[in-house]
């Protein structure tokens, strides 16, 4: 540690902090642009300059090294002589367009000029323009505000690690940009825009929408995959204007996925914003009584059997309450797993990411078995980049050859015979596992989609407890989720009974879809009766009998379990559209009506109620370090696994949801990215 | 993107694979990246030989990256960063004009004027309508005492003036190549007329 | 006072002799080498220090000490020697002559501060425009590795020693150490922040020292004539010769080894053929290099050519590119063009060069014309000011300093243009400013 004296205030850091840190310890803000604490430091823009005792020039506070006893002062003649003087220089040229700019009210430049800006312009000379740069249907560039920072250069190349980014030519002609015009292939471009400090990177399905300053804001959970990134969603009028990560440092840091970023305008589309009944072989509309009627008439007739799946987007509370309205009426025919992955709920560290994802930074050593978690989990996949980049994490994949997963990769096999080798030690990369202290593995749930999943499940239990991911102090063993309401339902156990292929092909007479939107449910006989609960008219609502509008996750308080297990909560943000209701009333109110009333009549009500039944969900979004004490793995006869090739998650990244496929943004992005050859035209 | 025709494809002969064999070894293991210079002075070599007009394009760059494992991006920014590789097709001669205060002292505006009325050039940035000569200015060419100086291609021309000049650039269109060096018979560096030091040296 | 030719360490400074092996030889390069090598790393340090020895790429520090910065003990992290020869301070053209002329003091050079600094492999940069030179250089080194002067146990002492060339491609701020570095990892030449320093953290992460051709090129001879004999010339702390490039309006243009401390004006007089026009026809000179600030002729009648005397004229003896300007200049416009230059040459990192030296370089030549009103010489000063001192590297001090010389000493005759182009425009056109 080191005794440094900031403006009078001694503080202690660490031995090789920086000036600025040790600023920001003692209180003292230092104002800055280029730096960023995820990022390396560049130290070019110059704001950050205090005085340091005994140097003869200001220096860069992001990038000098504090040492014992040093003194620094960042209010004296120098400094501001210095801010002020980098603070001209970087408005000289700058447009001061901020009437017409997105970045307006939130803009690092605007507020750090009222701070050390002059009240008029020396510079007489003509201001430079640089010629905008296409980056692809989700970043805007006007880059003539650009201040050249390279926070965006960097955010590519270090953590999205898409090196796309530069700043090409010199001198005052350096423009950032990709020089061959393209779009930026990143599932994370859009913290590009949070990053930029200036608005010469900003949001283009948010162009001219709105001023910050208008917005209301509400925290939420990311559902469109397992990682559980935490959001704040911006509206305006009830509507859903923007969606920004919040800081979590255990799950995303600060960065959001591109899919969760921009997919909401299919919150708008496809809507089921009212009751449906069918009748006479069609849907029309209907009041909810009318609805909960005909439920009751399928759910309630004498011998009647009853079954419930429970889908990726559904919450928690919800899922709950459905569970507990099946048993109500006599039914444990649940199943939660609508992907068909054969997942083992008998234990929670089966089904769970137990390294955690903070945990990745702890590990030595990584396989990953059929996933592209780049696609599948691209903030969690940045993670293990992060990993990769501090050195000495080898990288083994089983799956398909030839994945860009924005970090080097030992390409160990495509499936089942690879898998073998791995689990009697034969294979090479054992070796690697073997002599790593905290070796882990990532499984895709996609991979336990196939008729052996069982059997895959239990091979890969036992690589990880054959090559010393299981241990008493670590727990090597992940699977990754692709949706945020599927780790909340398996805590729930809402796999019982009769397994989702009976129930989809006659084996119930009625049958109640809740958050499964997209679930093909055109197999299912005309005998059976389908309730489909649900915000987005996709797959589902085809075939339903009775459609009952739900809410979205930007339009409900409701908890959520990310992959890890970590249960957190959303907050709504808006109210859903039309009669749509948040899910855990409808099934309330249902319950009446079908005459067996659930026992809860608030939310604070359901939540004790989920508690006292699931100790899991007290611990809140504090989660557990989990260790392995128990190496039993999951059942599955480990002989039969089939050599057949692990298959990923079918489709682009942009388009995985029912509110993704209902995005025009993420449709653009779909045509952007599936023909690059148009691209070229341009 | 530009107006200049950029070729599609760009492949690496025997004669710049042979070189690049050597440049590499140069370099530590896994610090190739270090040939990034040295490759696309043989890009532009192996386009003057392929065009007679030596200059980077595009897909060289991209040819660059892709044999020493580097992201495109980082050998366009090293392309664009310095000064000598030309991203545009240029003339079968390339006239550098050192316009520097040293050069400018001892009367490079006249050299210019000499290269535009014998070359045909309008002016920096041009390339003469036969495409003989594209005219750049250059920043000192550290040549000061030899002022004012003349790079063609790679050669320095020295102690120039307007009458020179004309007479450089005329021979080059003839085809020929007088040898480089100060064009008033100076030794190098010496003062004219003879050194004042180094009259009493060991040695041959 | 002036050096004599036994005392003159380039001997082929000229060309005058062939610049290979046997011609070099004969010039007394490679003469004794291995006994030098075999007194040791401390010894050469040592003896490098006593000779008061200063780095003559412009920034003047001690090379003695640099060379001591470099670790002692081993570790698996290499050490690098790396040779600045990307001279391109307008003005200097002195390691020119070096590479194709003498190349082989340079190459002993670098062996032997190889030695003094734990380096087992050096890398020259040349830069990119010394096409010719680096050939010449090249042949040189390939020379040497073939008499077994330099490669495995270099001069039979059992120290092996591997020597490139690497050309540049035309960028000015290259010459900034860590740019350097930066350039030859293959990336674009922005200085890097320090600390860490070179010789903690250098070229590919591993200990390094970059010094200057110059520099290097003379320390065989130090070595071989004593630190004495250097120390002996010019003023204390200010020792040795130097290569001193005398241009711009003097008679006869050149590069001299000349004794550090010779008077400004005795060195253009005695080598150069005295200023165009006489010693009264002097108007200013631009002592080191287009980066230190330009002197009066009432300074230059007078000063000596040595670090102290020059620093003590708010100045410096930088690269000693001595830039003579007779009572015909346009010192305006000299300096003006200097300006472009560093404009041109910034990396474009720091926001205050990449966006000043524009600035400045707009107002300059707006000086040029005297389109600018007088107190905007003050607002040139102040963005000078503001520039000078608040980057990563030297490039944007040096590139101001020309602009506050000016200023400092010719005041007067900026605001005579600038009421001259006031007289012209008074009562035509308004003055294009006003409209903006």
């Amino acid at each position: 540690m080191a005794k440094v004296t900031i403006d009078g205030i001694e503080v202690e850091v660490p031995n090789g902090a920086s000036v600025l840190q040790a600023c920001e310890a003692a209180g003292v803000e230092i104002p800055r642009f280029c730096y960023h604490e995820r990022l390396s430091v560049a130290g070019n823009c110059r704001m950050c300059l205090v005085e340091v005792e005994k140097a003869p020039k200001p220096v860069a506070s992001c990038a000098f090294p504090v040492a014992d006893g040093m003194k620094v002062f960042t209010d004296t003649e120098m400094v501001r002589r210095a801010r002020r003087g980098v603070m001209e220089f970087l408005l000289i040229n700058h447009p001061l367009d901020c009437p017409i700019c997105d970045q307006g009210g939130e803009c690092d430049l605007q507020d750090q000029a009222m701070a050390y800006g002059g009240d008029a312009s020396r510079y007489k000379e003509e201001k430079r323009v640089v010629k905008d740069k296409y980056m692809g249907p989700l970043v805007k560039t006007i880059m003539t505000r650009c201040i050249q920072c390279t926070r965006c250069i960097r955010f590519a190349t270090e953590v999205a690690g898409t090196a796309e980014l530069g700043a090409t030519s010199r001198g005052e002609h350096m423009e950032v940009g990709t020089y061959v015009e393209k779009a930026l292939t990143s599932e994370l471009s859009g913290n590009l825009i949070d990053i930029c400090p200036v608005g010469a990177l900003t949001s283009r399905p948010y162009a001219f929408v709105s001023r910050p300053w208008e917005l209301q804001k509400a925290d939420g959970i990311d559902v469109l995959d397992a990682t559980g990134t935490n959001i704040r969603i911006d509206t305006r009028g009830g509507e859903v204007l923007r969606i920004l990560p919040r800081i979590n440092e255990d799950v995303n840091e600060e960065w959001l996925a591109d899919r969760g970023r921009f997919s909401f305008d299919g919150l708008k589309r496809k809507r089921l914003d009212r009751p449906w009944v069918r009748q006479g072989g069609k849907l029309v509309p209907a009041t909810w009584q009318q609805a909960f009627e005909a439920i009751a008439a399928a759910f309630t007739a004498p011998g009647a059997k009853l079954g419930a799946l429970a889908g990726d987007l559904a919450d928690v509370e919800s899922t709950l309450a459905l569970k507990e309205l099946m048993a109500s009426l006599g039914s444990n025919n649940l199943d939660c797993r609508t992907d068909g992955a054969a997942i083992d709920t008998s234990r929670r560290d089966f089904y769970s990411f137990n390294t955690s994802i903070a945990g990745i930074e702890e590990a030595d050593a990584l396989l990953i078995i059929g996933s592209n978690p780049r696609t599948e989990a691209p903030v969690l996949n940045a993670r293990i980049r992060k990993r990769v980049v501090a050195g000495g994490f080898p990288v083994g994949v089983v799956g398909p050859q030839g994945m860009d997963l924005t970090y080097g990769h030992d390409w160990l096999g495509e499936g089942g015979a690879t898998l073998r080798a791995l689990a009697s030690g034969a294979h090479r990369f054992c070796e690697v596992l073997r002599t790593a202290k905290k070796p882990m593995l990532i499984l895709g749930r996609n991979a336990l989609a196939r008729a052996d999943g069982a059997t895959l499940l239990a091979v890969a239990w036992q690589i990880a407890a054959f090559n010393g991911m299981l241990k008493p102090d670590w727990h090597g063993f992940n699977l990754l989720h692709r949706f945020g309401g599927q780790h909340g339902a398996l805590d729930l156990g809402f796999v019982s009974g009769l397994p989702m292929a009976k129930m989809l092909t006659g084996g119930v007479d009625a049958l109640w879809v809740l958050g499964a939107d997209g679930q093909d449910l055109s197999a299912v006989p005309a005998s059976t009766f389908v309730v489909v609960q649900g915000h987005h008219g996709d797959a589902a609502a085809a075939r339903a009998d009775v459609i009952l509008p739900g809410a979205a996750y930007t339009e409900k308080d409701a908890a959520w379990v990310n992959t890890e297990g970590r249960v957190q909560l959303g907050f709504q943000a808006v109210h859903p559209p039309g009669e749509a209701r948040e899910d855990w009333k409808v099934l309330r109110a249902a319950s009446a009506v079908l005459g067996k009333p659930l026992p809860y009549d608030t939310l604070e009500a359901l939540r004790a109620r989920l508690v006292s039944a699931y100790p899991v969900f007290a611990q809140g979004d504090a989660l557990p370090r989990f260790a392995c004490t128990d190496t039993t793995g999951p059942a599955g006869d480990i002989s039969g696994l089939r050599d057949d090739a692990l298959a990923l998650p079918a489709g682009n990244y942009w388009q995985q949801d029912p509110i993704s496929r209902a995005s025009e943004t993420m449709a653009e992005c779909a045509r952007t990215y599936a023909a690059p050859a148009a691209l070229a035209a341009e | 993107m530009t107006e200049h025709h950029e070729p599609t494809s760009f492949a690496f002969d025997a004669e710049s694979n042979a070189a690049i064999e050597q440049i590499v070894a140069r370099y530590p293991a896994g610090k190739q990246a270090s040939a990034v210079i040295p490759l696309l002075y043989i890009v532009q070599k192996q386009m003057k030989r392929m065009t007679d007009s030596g200059w980077v394009p595009r897909v060289g760059m991209d040819a660059v990256a892709a044999r020493l494992g580097m992201a495109p991006i980082r050998v366009y920014e090293v392309a664009t960063f310095y000064f000598m590789f030309n991203t545009k097709p240029i003339g079968r001669f390339h006239l550098q004009v050192c316009g520097t205060t040293p050069c400018w002292l001892r009367g490079s505006d006249a050299v210019l004027k000499a290269c535009k009325d014998a070359g045909g050039l309008k002016g920096y940035g041009d390339t003469s309508a036969d495409g003989n000569f594209t005219l750049s200015e250059v920043e000192c060419l550290g040549g000061c005492v030899n002022a004012p100086i003349l790079a063609v291609d790679d050669d320095y021309y020295e102690d120039l003036d307007y009458d020179s000049t004309v007479k450089l650039i005329e021979a080059l269109k003839r085809g020929e190549r007088p040898a480089p060096g100060s064009v008033i018979g100076r030794q190098t560096s010496a003062p004219v007329g003879g050194p004042t030091t180094l009259l009493d040296v060991a040695g041959e | 006072m002036a050096l004599s030719d036994k005392d003159r360490i380039f001997t082929n400074l000229y060309g005058v002799q062939h610049w290979g092996l046997e011609a070099a030889r004969k010039r007394g390069n490679w003469d004794g080498t291995k006994d030098i090598i075999l007194k040791g790393r401390d010894w050469i340090i040592e003896e490098v220090k006593n000779s008061g020895l200063r780095g003559r790429g412009g920034a003047g520090f001690p090379t003695g000490m640099k060379w001591s910065f470099m670790p002692k003990q081993a570790s698996e992290r290499p050490h690098y020697l790396v040779v600045n020869s990307d001279e391109s301070e307008p003005g200097t053209c002195k390691d020119r002559d070096i590479l194709r002329h003498d190349p082989h003091t340079l190459i002993e050079g670098c062996l032997i501060a190889g030695v003094g600094m734990g380096a087992h492999a050096g890398y020259i940069y040349v830069r990119g425009e010394y096409y010719n030179e680096h050939l010449i250089l090249q042949a040189a080194i390939d020379e040497a590795y073939a008499a077994g002067l330099i490669g495995k146990n270099a001069c039979g002492t059992g120290f092996d020693f591997d020597l490139y060339v690497h050309r540049g491609a035309g960028a000015y701020i290259c010459g900034e150490e860590t740019a350097l570095i930066e350039s030859l990892e293959g990336k674009k030449g922005m200085p890097r922040l320090k600390p860490p320093f070179p010789a903690a953290v250098g070229l590919y992460g591993c200990p390094s020292t970059v010094n200057n051709v110059e520099t290097i090129a003379v320390v065989p001879t130090i070595l071989r004539r004593g630190a004495a004999w250097f120390a002996g010339f010019g003023r204390p702390r200010n020792s040795g010769t130097k290569i001193f490039c005398i241009q711009g309006h003097v008679n006869k243009p050149c590069n001299v080894e000349e004794e550090m401390s010779m008077p400004l004006k005795e060195l253009i007089e005695r080598h150069a053929g005295g200023v165009r026009g006489g010693w009264d026809n002097l108007l200013a000179v631009i002592p080191g290099g287009s980066s230190t600030p330009m002197l009066p002729k009432s300074i230059c009648d007078d000063v000596l050519m040595d670090f102290d005397a020059l620093r003590d004229h708010k100045t410096g003896l930088g690269t000693a590119g001595v830039i003579v300007m007779d009572k015909s200049t346009d010192l305006i416009k000299a300096i003006a063009r200097l300006s472009k230059f560093y404009k041109h040459e910034s990396c474009g990192q720091c926001t205050p060069c990449r966006e000043g030296m524009g600035w400045v370089g707009r107002m300059m030549d707006r000086m040029v014309e005297g389109r600018a009103e007088v107190a905007e010489i003050d607002v040139l000063e102040q963005v000078t000011r503001q520039i000078e001192g608040h980057t990563i590297c030297a490039l944007a001090d040096g590139g101001v300093w020309p602009v506050q010389g000016l200023i400092r000493h010719f005041r007067p005759m900026m605001e005579e243009r600038i009421a001259a182009y006031k007289a012209r425009s008074a009562g035509a056109a308004p003055v294009a400013l006003a409209a903006e």
